[in-house]
């Protein structure tokens, strides 16, 4: 093991430093609070190890630029907030359909449109989900510490690189911002090997056999990239059995490998009658209130904490509305996340939402409230 | 309140507040205790009102903002004013003499040094107020080991400065064991 020293960081470092030692070597990206930090920690270590940092006319070029790199064998990471982040999603498509791994964090602030820059929010849940059009599968964490900004990069850049597929770090200003103790690895690299130069000779770029590894552009096979639907080949196709077939291969690939992509973490009595659901920094005020309410007053009370929000973790939902009479939902918009949470519930449990949506952040005092209500 | 500590640190944009808060949690760190720092972004934060907070924790540490305030500095009048009526009458509250004019009621523990005119006077600099603040904090809570806090302030003064700013801090100390000019409006100066 290499040694951990502890140090002081905040979540936007924590980011910027897990991809680097994810193996991340080119950052392209235009700075907006409050992600801001993430652009000035690229900055300052690319360039001492040998990667690329630019700063782009705007987020679109940034995307585009990280789409480029990646096709040409870097790992990649670019970080915006919500206004820059909608920009974005037109790129996001493109490398969601063209399969090309890449990570974007988003730190989110309060919106709609440029909204109040350094007031936290969660309000970007569903964008994250449906930003882009069309029928795309999408992985998205949300970390609610430092630590897990830190690890939930790492994990971001592997599962890109794996799956070719782009992941999305949906922090929020509170979690950005913070700064906490954390213990981090030093010098080492957590790099997880997708694949190697020894690629099959009948090697395709979107084989149905299944995952197959990102060929470098330019390194002794050439294929067509497009957004469009393709073949096999990479080539166009208009064929609705291709067309079919290229779609249930993009989504496939999410659904095979969701023991990996899917993390959670519940604490709380193992019969809870009140159990709440939750990510981001709000997880923080209900591992406060569960600390009391359990730990202290053993009352059957319990917290699942998302920190994979996209695909939905539908199994854990389902077996804890089986357990749980009433399911809490706090989260600091007006109400996106519970849908799903009642929609796996079954009508097994009651699920209430607590919103939040005045650039505060949810306290204990309030989930504790509202647990207090149902007991 | 047991092992948890609050500080929050109040005064204008510019004293340094920041920085002092960033550089107490990383001597809460250096000292092996949980820490979480936050402060407040926003158009207060450039120019106008100026605010930090951190936890000190022997456990972790979920909800990361200050509620009880332990320990609260007031670096200038309007902080003294907004955040005084905010802490309970335990917490230690420690005001900057030079722009901090009272009013000290008995309700609260007030204890006010002639922090930034000390800077001044003592040191030349007034920018090494916020260390100098720092040191009467520590000398007064004993929130971390001396030394250990030293040492960090020394890791973070930008290059050249880290003996000043060392100096600084122990000025605090010595400020504090002189004694405050608790409940004293006489002390007072306006800037």
């Amino acid at each position: 093991m290499p040694e951990a020293k502890p140090v002081l960081m905040q979540g936007n470092e924590a980011c910027a430093v897990g991809a680097i030692n994810a193996g991340v070597r080119f950052y392209a990206g235009y700075p907006i609070t409050p992600s801001t930090e993430v652009a000035e920690q690229m900055a300052a270590m690319l360039p001492e190890i040998g990667g690329v940092f630019i700063q782009m006319e705007d987020e679109i070029a940034s995307m585009a630029a990280v789409i480029g790199a990646s096709i040409g064998g870097m790992r990649t990471l670019t970080a915006t907030s919500g206004p820059g982040f909608s920009l974005k999603q037109e790129n996001l498509g493109y490398a969601i359909m063209a399969e090309i791994p890449c990570v974007v964090i988003n730190v989110q602030r309060m919106g709609p449109s440029t909204g109040v820059p350094t007031a936290p929010a969660q309000g970007d849940v569903m964008q994250a989900r449906w930003g882009t059009h069309g029928d795309h599968p999408i992985i998205v964490f949300s970390p609610a510490s430092v630590y897990e900004s830190y690890y939930l990069t790492i994990a971001a850049v592997n599962l890109s690189q794996k799956l070719r597929q782009p992941v999305i770090v949906l922090l929020d200003e509170v979690i950005g911002h913070m700064r906490e103790k954390v213990l981090i690895p030093e010098g080492k690299l957590m790099v997880e090997k997708t694949s190697d130069k020894q690629v099959p000779h009948d090697w395709k770029p979107y084989d149905d056999k299944g995952l197959t590894p990102l060929v470098p552009f330019g390194f002794g096979h050439y294929y067509h990239v497009t957004g469009l639907f393709h073949d096999q080949y990479g080539f166009p196709t208009g064929d609705p059995m291709q067309v079919e077939r290229a779609l249930d291969r993009i989504h496939e690939k999410l659904v095979k490998y969701r023991d990996e992509i899917i993390l959670t973490n519940y604490i709380g009595h193992k019969e809870p009658r009140v159990a709440i659901v939750t990510y981001g920094c709000t997880v923080r005020s209900a591992r406060a209130v569960v600390k009391k309410a359990y730990w202290q007053n053993r009352l059957p009370v319990g917290l699942l904490s998302l920190q994979t929000i996209w695909p939905f973790p539908e199994k854990e939902i389902e077996a804890l509305a089986k357990q749980a009479d009433v399911i809490i939902v706090p989260e600091m918009n007006m109400g996106q996340l519970v849908g799903e949470v009642e929609r796996f519930a079954r009508g097994e449990a009651k699920v209430v939402p607590l919103n939040r949506y005045d650039g505060e952040m949810i306290n204990p005092d309030q989930i504790s409230e509202e647990v207090g209500r149902w007991l | 309140m047991g092992n948890r500590q609050e500080i929050l640190l109040t005064g204008a944009g510019g004293q340094g507040l920041i920085l002092a808060s960033i550089v107490l949690a990383a001597a809460a760190v250096d000292d092996n205790k949980n820490v979480v720092q936050t402060q407040s972004y926003g158009p207060e934060a450039r120019g106008g009102a100026s605010m930090a907070g951190v936890i000190i924790d022997v456990d972790t540490i979920e909800y990361p903002k200050v509620t009880k305030p332990t320990v609260l500095l007031c670096m200038n009048q309007t902080s003294f004013n907004k955040y005084l009526p905010k802490v309970g009458p335990d917490c230690l509250i420690i005001a900057d003499s030079t722009f901090v004019s009272g009013p000290h009621s008995d309700e609260y523990k007030v204890q006010a040094f002639p922090i930034t005119r000390s800077a001044k006077d003592e040191l030349g600099r007034e920018v090494v107020a916020n260390m100098l603040a720092l040191g009467v904090i520590n000398a007064a809570s004993g929130l971390i080991d001396r030394e250990i806090f030293r040492n960090s302030i020394f890791k973070f003064a930008p290059r050249g400065s880290g003996e000043l700013n060392q100096q600084a801090f122990d000025l605090g100390y010595r400020l504090f064991e002189e004694g405050s000019g608790q409940n004293n409006e006489a002390s007072a100066q306006t800037p």
